[in-house]
């Protein structure tokens, strides 16, 4: 059964959030979503350009008081 | 696969940091990353020089204070999650009399430049 897992980034810079997410990405079963908390407007732009590179799926992001939450879908 | 080639001689925390940056984003979104490690980066990938690299101006400085990943850590990164190959240079490994055993285990065999620029061939290059 898929799972949503929160991965807290908040406080690290780039591309420490996008490290994170694939460390977790790799641990993650195909299906699974992840949530990226992350306070790097940077990465707030650079992770979903890295997860369409690499062929997972993007399913959005919001910015809640200064922190992004970025949801991926792990798609292989 | 694009083939990324990145020769990393400066000491320096900026350097450092940015050879690191391009080599694990580069490496987790499928480039195919070679890095050589000489000069004055050398000496911070022998065992047990944990700490950081100086500062060559105000940046450095700020990154000091600041939650930035460690260059070290996104080079092991590089390695572990982009199948990135981080070389010691045979010749700075020569000058400064030191046997493969004494860099960081996750580092790949000490390579010659020949071979480095050799494989390079095709792709890109960049230094720091």
């Amino acid at each position: 059964m898929a799972e949503r897992k929160v991965v807290d980034a908040r406080g690290s810079f780039c591309p420490g959030p996008l490290m994170e997410l694939i460390g977790w990405m790799k641990l993650a079963q195909v299906g699974d979503e992840i949530e990226l908390l992350s306070s790097d407007k940077g990465s707030a732009a650079d992770v979903p350009e890295w997860v369409k590179k690499v062929g997972h799926e993007f399913l959005g992001t919001r910015e809640e008081g200064g922190v992004w939450h970025i949801v991926v879908k792990k798609a292989k | 696969m694009n083939r990324i080639s990145i020769i990393v001689v400066a000491g320096s925390a900026e350097r450092l940091q940015m050879a690191a940056m391009v080599a694990s984003v580069g490496a987790v979104s499928g480039n195919d990353v070679r890095v050589l490690l000489s000069m004055n980066a050398l000496p911070l990938f022998v065992k047990g020089s944990a700490g950081p690299a100086p500062a060559e101006g105000p940046v450095g400085n700020v990154m000091a204070g600041k939650k930035v990943p460690p260059f070290r850590t996104l080079f092991e990164q590089a390695v572990e999650l982009g199948d990135a190959k981080v070389h010691p240079c045979s010749m700075a490994m020569d000058v400064l009399e030191l046997e493969p055993g004494a860099v960081l285990p996750w580092l790949a065999e000490p390579l010659g430049l020949t071979a480095f620029l050799h494989d390079a061939q095709g792709g890109q290059l960049l230094s720091f």
